[in-house]
């Protein structure tokens, strides 16, 4: 022991010897642990589906990241028997692939949203973002009725996918000149969209939010709610039976 | 200062007054001689304005000692009374929402003031502008009287302080605009974020210049964790803040990672802005603090030099803890909910070295308020950094995760142990900072102690029970395998336990109150006409280190 401290002696009168040997130790967690999720193939395995997010789902989850649902919501269902039934499938790496920034969530004031796409009408969504307790009297949710007011504003949606290709989201060259367009198409059931359906399989264009005179954030975060969790068709990859 | 404003304002009334004149003149002649007067009263507004001695007006202000003294403390003592606001907004903040979960109709139908904008606000304002102001005080405090060496580059020392406030102010008012990540404990976006860089850059620049021209040979155990909790900090800041900005005149950015991975980066950060910036950095506080006050050498050397080492080796891994059965790969789980369990060792031993300083001297609990503060800081040290382990295990957190024992066990760790050894921090630095033989009352501290120490047993306790509740009326079946409890029948179940925990955060904001007023009577110079603490005799041969004895 004496020797470990008489050794020590020369790291603690030496600031540069001190610093560098700490940042080293801090450092190797880090390399070990974060590192390796970046180049091993299984850490997100591939699942047919899913997609990026149009325009208008985008700017909705902008709102959902601006409105900090996070604090209250989780977006991760777990592998549980009570989890699968109240919420759904469980969820894969793969579903939050194009998620920039994850919103899984650490609290759950409020339920599991990862699957909350489907499960409820439009209407329902409407009124309970301007009055949560009008549908659900327990409810402790703030009420977010000057959604349905304020236009949706989402400045250059180009800009929003080309800064998102940056990242990694495969958005096709098309697809961000479109964005404008696209984001407009996608709450008008009137617009031609056979191409923008192309561009996004399964994508759910109506008027979200009840009001067809005005597109409002209201209209993006509904569109952008009802279509989590539905990109993957659970039922087609039933369980197989492995051959022994 | 009154003749200054009086001047400087008597200027630019005569300024605005020949300005009017001007533009409203009815011919040439007489505007261009009012603009000329007007130059004339500008140049006489920067003379009045640029020769005044504002640092002296800060003193005066702050009631500052005009000593210069032998140590550059005016950073520390403005980083004192910004610990105060900072934490007394972030305090009242957390008693706001947390009644906002208990009465939904104090979200008051503005988008300015919902939970989801508020929430950010109370984390960001405990941790970094709380805690961070006081991290920033006491190491500038710690450093210089450890290295027996005035602050290195005092000019930039100031623009820390400074640069800090600047950043909280931005973060705190982008929270309220929803200008916001979303990602926990690192919600301030991309051009707060760089600007934070800048200013921590210069903090590691301020506080390395100090030691690197010390007086003394030896670095104090205190500057070792201060020194990992800068550098480790930056290290995080920088790695977890990379995101693609959509345009450089705009807020919005896109984080460089997504899904799994930023969520592993996120929480490699979110559980080291624990594990350095609470942890660490409150630990380089208790190595000067507790020794100190309690006027006894630390425990062990020896201790302090195993536990600094394993503890920054160790901290790093915990993150994954909190993405237990999550998409994230199994083995992340498992290696980070090793490392947490390892992790207890470590932070024992900060425990023990911390409290066993306190050998030969624990009459002092009785006699002495502001260590009974720094003993309950270490209680509560102990008792967090031994639930964190717990519910690190992968079977305790599929009960504990999501739920509000979470809460309680941060805030069992940000009350119990952050707030507790800065309150008692502050308690020793501010009769020296400002020159005062000694508090203001130092039965208002024992008052302060008391209501805090109540308030965080209400506060953990309440958590503790609303949590394992949760867990379990979520995951409950009925005889008919079917789930018995809809999820708004446990919202419903929670009012009671919230209620409990709001009480629990006014006893505690009511201490900090008791805590300001005291500060500011000290400033004052006043001393509170009170009854003594204690009458215990002191026997002065009594009161000596035990001596280690060899076993027969």
């Amino acid at each position: 022991m004496t020797t470990l401290t008489q050794k020590h002696k020369k790291i603690e009168r030496n600031i540069t010897l001190l610093a560098v040997l700490a940042l080293v130790t801090v450092m190797i967690g880090g390399i070990v642990e974060i590192a390796p999720l970046f180049w091993i193939d299984n850490t997100v395995e591939e699942v047919e589906g899913v997609r990026p997010y149009t325009p208008l789902e985008q700017a909705g989850r902008n709102i959902y990241v601006r409105e900090g649902c996070y604090t209250c919501h989780s977006q991760m269902i777990r592998p549980f028997r009570d989890e699968v039934e109240r919420y759904g499938h469980y969820s894969l790496a793969a579903e939050s692939m194009y998620d920039h920034p994850f919103q899984w969530g650490s609290k759950r004031t409020g339920p599991d949203l990862a699957r909350v796409g489907g499960r409820y009408s439009d209407e329902w969504h409407v009124q309970h973002l301007k009055d949560p307790r009008a549908v659900v009297p327990e409810s402790i949710m703030p009420p977010y009725a000057f959604l349905a007011e304020k236009e949706l504003e989402p400045g250059d949606m180009s800009a929003h996918l080309r800064a998102l290709t940056r990242v990694g989201v495969p958005y096709s060259e098309e697809a961000i000149e479109k964005a404008n367009e696209d984001l407009l198409t996608q709450a008008d059931p009137m617009a031609s969209s056979a191409e923008f359906e192309k561009r996004y399989p399964k994508v759910q264009i109506r008027d979200f939010d009840g009001n067809p005179d005005k597109l409002t954030e209201m209209d993006a975060l509904v569109a952008y709610l009802q279509m989590i969790g539905t990109l993957v068709d659970f039922e087609a990859g039933e369980a197989q039976e492995q051959a022994r | 200062m009154d003749s200054l404003l009086g001047k400087a304002g008597g200027w630019l009334a005569l300024v605005f007054l020949s300005f009017i004149a001007m533009v409203m003149a009815a011919d040439g002649g007489f505007a261009v001689h009012m603009g000329i007067i007007m130059t004339a009263c500008l140049i006489a507004l920067w003379v009045t304005i640029s020769k005044a001695d504002y640092a002296a007006i800060g003193r005066g202000i702050l009631r500052a000692p005009a000593d210069p003294g032998k140590y550059d403390d005016d950073p520390v003592r403005w980083g004192v009374i910004a610990t105060l606001f900072w934490g007394m907004a972030g305090f009242a903040v957390g008693l706001y929402i947390a009644l906002q979960l208990a009465f939904p109709v104090l979200n008051l139908g503005l988008e300015y003031t919902t939970f989801g904008r508020l929430r950010p606000l109370h984390t960001s304002a405990v941790i970094f502008a709380f805690g961070g102001n006081a991290l920033i005080a006491t190491s500038f405090y710690v450093v210089q009287r450890t290295c027996r060496a005035r602050l290195a580059f005092p000019r930039l020392a100031r623009f820390v302080f400074w640069g800090y406030q600047l950043f909280i102010v931005l973060a705190a008012t982008g929270y309220l605009m929803g200008v916001t990540q979303s990602r926990e404990y690192a919600e301030p976006e991309w051009y707060v974020d760089l600007w934070l860089t800048i200013v921590w850059v210069s903090y590691a620049v301020v506080y390395i210049g100090t030691i690197v021209k010390r007086s003394e040979p030896h670095i104090y155990v205190a500057n070792w964790f201060f020194l990992s909790f800068i550098l480790t900090v930056a290290m995080l800041h920088v790695v977890n803040g990379l995101t693609i900005p959509v345009s450089l005149l705009g807020a919005k950015s896109y984080s460089a990672f997504s899904g799994v991975q930023d969520a592993l980066t996120q929480w490699w950060y979110g559980h080291n802005a624990v594990g350095f910036f609470l942890t660490a950095g409150f630990l380089g506080m208790m190595y000067y603090f507790v020794p100190k006050q309690a006027e006894r050498p630390v425990y062990s050397y020896r201790l302090s030099i195993i536990h600094f080492w394993s503890l920054i080796f160790l901290y790093i891994w915990a993150g994954p803890h909190h993405l237990h059965y999550t998409a994230l790969p199994d083995w992340a789980q498992t290696l980070g909910m090793v490392f947490s369990i390892v992790l207890w060792m470590p932070s024992w031993g900060g425990m023990i070295n911390g409290l066993m300083t306190l050998n030969g001297a624990w009459d002092k609990i009785r006699t002495d308020p502001i260590i009974r503060m720094m003993v309950l800081a270490l209680a509560f040290y102990g008792m967090s950094t031994f639930e964190g382990p717990m519910m690190s295990i992968k079977a305790v957190n599929s009960l504990s995760h999501y739920t509000d024992w979470t809460i309680g066990h941060v805030h069992s760790g940000a009350l119990g142990w952050n707030g507790m050894i800065t309150f008692a921090a502050l308690y020793y630095m501010v009769p020296r900072l400002w020159g005062h033989p000694r508090l203001y009352s130092l039965r208002m501290v024992n008052w302060h102690f008391w209501l805090a120490t109540i308030g965080i047993v209400l506060y953990a306790a309440s958590m503790w029970v609303a949590g394992i509740m949760q867990g379990l009326m979520w995951r409950e079946y009925g005889d008919d395998g079917y789930l018995v409890y809809a999820f708004s029948e446990v919202v419903s179940a929670m009012f009671p336990m919230y209620m409990i925990r709001a009480t629990g955060g006014l006893l505690y904001l009511a201490g900090a109150v008791v805590m300001v007023y005291n500060v500011w009577m000290t400033l004052a110079g006043r001393v509170r006409d009170e009854k003594p603490m204690t009458q215990t005799p002191y026997d002065e041969a009594a009161d000596k280190p035990l001596v280690a004895a060899p076993a027969e």
